[in-house]
């Protein structure tokens, strides 16, 4: 038994390779679309969480204590009921149903963003913290305004700030529950590595399942790898 | 464009119009706590319109806690200091402060002087004079947190001067340093002085106290001990704790 599972995997791994290195089209095109979605999301989610995270960060104000558990608790929001609650907005009879972005790319990019925007804001937040600790003195002797300290702060943590992003997109790449709700997983329009891979489990293609899955990984590791050579450049330089 | 020995004329953002004078400045019967304790307690100041103003003391005295308060970075739990008629948060902006430890951003010499500069809606016209000045223009396009400990403190005043401040405060600036540093800071700060910004400096050093200081603020567990002209204090401290201090006992 456990003899024949391991067989199987072996030659579903065996198409794995053989998939990713023949350029098979179909896999290319779910790939790209997979990166541009969460890339997207990515940038969006940045727009969004570091300006918070940096208000949040120098800002003393009354109720900041639960904002800071709100965005920390915000980090753990289940794909799932993100996609849920972007769906009932989306579908024919929600409030922006009129806009027809169900069942697109958009409606990925939008689930992906609420996703991981808390992550962004919250773990931006901890950074800039850190760094005006440093620098808030200078900055009062200095008679910043509010806007020229974030800006400021937004700068110097570039290269930490990168590993948030960096954590942002993770996430958005690799989750599946809110994409396939809002998605659908159609063929050649909103079919993304980890919805193919699910639904390619199920119908026991494992071939296919493992070829995104082994590509899946690729992706994180090579990105992983390229903001770690950037940051470690920018420490050699003091910068980080 | 910086000019190291150019009187210092008015502020370019302040040029024109009526811009109430800063000096001298008064403090009276100031108390800062924390919790329970008086760190300083009922000091009383008085500093005149030019010149060096050294404040010395042991460790734990107040010296830094002072610094800040004149400047606005830390408000007293009670007492008043004025600058001319204004308040230390109204004249802050008139002034600048470099920290014992320097704190410089993460970019290069030349970026750390531009941030300045523009923060203050000046162009970068001067950075490169001001580096010059500082002796650092070689290095401008270096990481400015690999600069060494006296290079780094150069920098520093490099960009407090980019500020034209009509008061600078020193605390510590040559802590930790070798002697050459210290001489090319103490050139700087006297470049600063003949500009007539008024100087408030803070120092361990007796010898650098004696090359600078026109007047001497002693400070000792939290209250001025002694004020004096330097031309008296360094021959003749009236306080018995400054006597002890000039004379290398320790003071506690």
């Amino acid at each position: 038994m456990l003899g024949e599972i391991l067989q199987s995997i072996g030659e579903a791994l065996g198409l794995a390779v053989a998939l990713v290195f023949s350029g098979d089209p179909d896999l290319l095109e779910i790939v790209f679309l997979s990166l541009q979605v969460s890339l997207t999301a990515t940038v969006f989610a940045c727009v969004i969480g570091l300006p918070i995270g940096a208000l949040v960060a120098i800002g003393r104000f009354r109720g900041r204590n639960a904002v800071l558990i709100l965005m920390n608790a915000l980090m753990g929001l289940p794909p799932v009921v993100v996609g849920l609650v972007v769906y009932l907005h989306l579908s024919r009879s929600g409030p922006l149903g009129f806009l027809g972005l169900l069942y697109t790319p958009t409606a990925m990019i939008i689930a992906q963003t609420i996703l991981i925007s808390p992550i962004v804001a919250a773990l931006s937040r901890q950074v800039l913290e850190d760094l005006h600790a440093e620098y808030a003195d200078q900055f009062r002797s200095l008679c910043l305004t509010r806007l020229q300290t974030i800006q400021a702060l937004l700068w110097d943590a570039r290269y930490s700030l990168l590993t948030v992003g960096l954590a942002g997109f993770g996430r958005a790449v690799a989750e599946v529950g809110a994409v396939i709700i809002v998605g659908g997983n159609i063929d050649h329009l909103t079919r993304v590595m980890t919805t193919a891979i699910a639904l390619e489990t199920s119908k026991g293609d494992l071939g296919l399942a493992l070829a995104l899955g082994i590509i899946l990984l690729v992706i994180a590791l090579g990105v992983n790898a390229a903001v770690q050579t950037v940051r470690m450049t920018a420490a050699r330089q003091a910068y980080v | 464009m910086f000019d190291a020995m150019a009187p210092r004329t008015q502020p370019d953002n302040l040029r024109g119009t009526n811009v109430a004078p800063i000096l001298p400045m008064s403090m009276r019967e100031v108390v800062l706590r924390f919790g329970e304790t008086a760190v300083l307690d009922g000091v009383s100041l008085d500093l005149g319109l030019r010149g060096c103003t050294v404040i010395m003391g042991s460790n734990g005295a107040g010296k830094s806690l002072l610094l800040k308060l004149m400047h606005g970075l830390i408000a007293p739990c009670s007492g008043s200091i004025k600058w001319g008629d204004l308040a230390p948060s109204d004249v802050m902006v008139r002034q600048a402060l470099v920290f014992q430890k320097p704190v410089l951003l993460r970019r290069s010499v030349a970026a750390n002087v531009d941030f300045v500069l523009k923060a203050r809606g000046k162009g970068i016209a001067a950075r490169d004079a001001l580096l010059e000045h500082v002796g650092l223009l070689h290095k401008s396009a270096q990481p400015a947190r690999l600069l060494s400990g006296g290079e780094a403190q150069r920098l520093a005043l490099a960009r407090a001067l980019a500020t034209d401040p009509e008061v600078l405060f020193l605390d510590e600036p040559t802590a930790s340093l070798d002697p050459a540093s210290v001489l090319v800071i103490e050139r700087i700060v006297a470049d600063a002085r003949k500009r007539n910004v008024r100087v408030i400096l803070v120092t361990h050093d007796i010898g650098q106290a004696r090359r600078m200081a026109d007047d001497v603020v002693f400070l000792h567990r939290g209250r001025i001990a002694e004020h004096s002209p330097a031309s008296q204090f360094f021959p003749d401290p009236h306080s018995s704790v400054a006597r002890d201090y000039l004379n290398g006992k320790i003071v506690v």
